[in-house]
């Protein structure tokens, strides 16, 4: 059996998630995926921003940076084009990646330099309280949202797909299988990925939202979580309120940091 | 672009100035967004970084180039961004980060009037406190100035010097006159430049912690890669680098940032005088004023008026020692700045209101004549 404590950092645990929270699961996705990868600790590096996701990288054994809020792209864009020849993972959540961080996120996809991203969608701001973020479903509640949210949601995939990302793929941690080939396939992709990782926040979402425990959470997961396979043959009004989880976008593009060396070897006048 | 060669005579543009001295410190990276008046450091290390191997990178907004400056830092690639004084605002949490992570760093800010979009294409000093104060929380910080191109050029490899010898962003404030000014840069035997690289941990990667307390107050941060896997954040920190609650670790952590600074307060603070030994009248000028306050001193000399001139070319840590000395020997002390009294401020604390401050304060987007200093001199006597 796979030791996950090869790549944890156990001093630093017990973790700051709540019981239920879905994190866990991802981190413990990502840590299978890069086992099969073999991925090189030294030559890995782990960029978050703020948030209860962003806490992941003080979990893992690898070189790791937790940055200010909604800013992990920009910093995760100097390290890799500082050095491209680090593996470089960026860890974020709906409110860091697509309010906050917004403008990295799309221009990031459009540069289309080779990160890896997980972003963890809760639908919330959890580690501030509950406060709807831009991917708080219609309607539903949050602390800032008493009355129900009145904005509609980000498709945070399709944002990617339509800034120009190479791979996007959508899981969630009810089907954790799934969801650690797909981190896998997205480690594995030369140019910007991006997995966004449905995932419970039974603390802050939940119990506004009449799922109060963890197991109703998951369940919600279960149901609503729908194959894309499946998802062709369902027609709109079954869609309704679901989500598909597959790849939905795996196009090759040129690499950002390979671009900028083939430039360098052009015009390089100091040998 | 032609090339500059060592040891040549060059006209070139304080901005083009602040890009040469950066290669030469070994800067190679650059992450930048457009914004007058300084995006000419940005157009030329454009050219120049990919001649060389290094990285320039324009990002989408003045917060990723900064992000992105600190990102590449870690990596042991020395970094720098230029803004203005609206991107300068705009940086500035991060800027705070840099400071709490100890990240090497130099961010260069050619500044315009303010407040808010100003003056873009008109000079000012506005933000010498901006550039002392401007992110949130205590910490020491290092801001240069320069003049001219020339001392842009040698005020630029400062920057990067100091960035690693103390492990903090160091803020380079050059003003519109200067960054646009074309004139005279020797550009000096890269033999004779003293270059200064971050100091690399010498424990093995188990016994490392990459902020160990030590009597130098200066950690030793690993770049990522190179086997020594740790965390930084901008939370506070423990010696380990992971965030803590604890009081005894926060204290010191945050004393420690203030500290670093003012430890080596001597090391770092620079100025000239001139003509202060027997001054009755003592100017405190600064950037491209320094040069108006130079043709006043000799002006006043000539009409028989004895001026002299302390020229700061470090403005934080603030020149206190300098400026009380100062105090003790003449009447009066005259501050022209292209404020409203920022700096003029400092002087008359750090003189400890012993004498008469006067300020010169200029915010129409015109420089600070000559003229203008000795009529204040004059008037003062």
């Amino acid at each position: 059996m796979f030791d996950y404590l090869k790549y944890i950092r156990e001093e630093n645990f017990p973790h700051i998630w709540c019981s239920g929270c879905g994190d866990g699961i991802v981190l413990k996705a990502l840590l299978r995926s890069m086992e099969k990868l073999n991925m090189d600790r030294d030559q890995s590096v782990m960029v978050s921003g703020i948030g209860c996701s962003s806490r992941t990288p003080g979990y893992v054994d690898i070189n790791t940076l937790h940055t200010t809020h909604g800013r992990a792209l920009a910093f995760a864009t100097g390290v890799k084009t500082a050095r491209p020849e680090l593996n470089v993972i960026v860890v974020t959540g709906d409110g860091d990646a697509t309010a906050i961080g917004g403008n990295h996120f799309i221009h990031a996809a459009r540069r289309n330099i080779d990160l890896t991203v997980l972003l963890y969608n809760n639908y919330i701001y959890g580690m501030t309280g509950g406060q709807c973020s831009p991917t708080t479903p219609k309607g539903a509640r949050a602390s800032t949202a008493q009355f129900g949210n009145l904005e509609p949601p980000f498709n945070i995939s399709g944002l990617a797909i339509a800034a120009g990302a190479s791979f996007v793929a959508r899981g969630d941690v009810y089907n954790a299988k799934k969801l650690d080939s797909l981190i896998t396939k997205a480690l594995q992709k030369k140019g910007f990925s991006l997995v966004e990782v449905v995932t419970p926040c039974p603390t802050a979402f939940g119990r506004r939202n009449r799922m109060a425990t963890p197991v109703k959470m998951m369940e919600h997961l279960r149901d609503h979580s729908v194959s894309l396979e499946k998802w062709e043959t369902m027609s709109p009004e079954e869609r309704a309120g679901k989500f598909r989880t597959g790849v939905l976008c795996d196009v090759e593009r040129p690499e950002n940091t390979e671009e900028y060396a083939k430039l360098v070897a052009e015009i390089r006048t100091d040998r | 672009m032609t090339e500059v060669r060592t040891g040549a005579v060059r006209m070139m543009q304080g901005n083009q100035a602040c890009a040469e001295g950066a290669v030469a410190a070994g800067c190679r990276f650059f992450s930048g967004y457009p914004i007058t008046p300084s995006s000419e450091i940005a157009e030329y290390l454009s050219i120049m970084l990919p001649r060389i191997g290094g990285r320039f990178i324009q990002m989408e907004d003045e917060i990723a180039a900064m992000g992105a400056t600190i990102g590449a830092s870690l990596t042991g690639v020395k970094s720098m961004t230029a803004t203005s004084g609206p991107g300068f605002s705009l940086k500035q949490e991060n800027i705070g980060y840099a400071s709490m992570a100890e990240v090497p760093c130099v961010v260069v800010n050619v500044m315009r009037g303010g407040p808010s979009t100003g003056m873009p294409t008109l000079p000012a000093q506005m933000d010498v406190q901006q550039a002392r104060w401007g992110s949130h929380g205590d910490r020491g910080v290092i801001v240069l100035t320069a003049k001219s191109a020339q001392e842009t050029y040698s005020q630029t490899i400062r920057a990067f010097n100091l960035a690693e010898r103390y492990m903090t962003p160091v803020i380079l404030l050059l003003d519109e006159i200067t960054g646009h000014t074309t004139e005279k840069v020797v550009i000096p035997d890269p033999a004779t430049i003293e270059i200064v690289d971050r100091a690399k941990p010498t424990e093995s990667p188990a016994e490392y912690m990459p902020y160990r307390l030590t009597e130098d107050c200066i950690p030793k941060l690993a770049p990522f890669g190179t086997g020594y896997r740790y965390n930084v954040t901008g939370l506070c920190h423990n010696e380990t680098g992971f965030p803590t609650n604890d009081s005894h670790d926060i204290d010191c952590l945050v004393r420690r940032l203030t500290k670093k600074i003012e430890m080596y307060e001597d090391e770092i603070i620079r100025w000239s005088e001139i003509m202060l030994d027997d001054a009755e009248i003592g100017i405190f000028a600064y950037g491209s004023v320094a040069r108006s306050a130079n043709a006043a001193v000799r002006l006043c000399r000539e009409a028989g008026c004895r001026a002299g001139l302390l020229e700061p070319t470090v403005l934080w840590p603030f020149p206190a020692k300098a400026v009380l000395e100062m105090a003790r020997r003449v009447k009066a002390i005259v501050v022209p700045e292209l404020n409203l009294g920022q700096m003029a401020r400092e002087v008359e604390l750090a003189s400890r209101c012993s004498i008469p401050v006067h300020r010169l304060g200029r915010v129409d987007g015109n420089p600070i004549t000559p003229q203008q200093i000795v009529d204040l001199v004059r008037e003062v006597l």
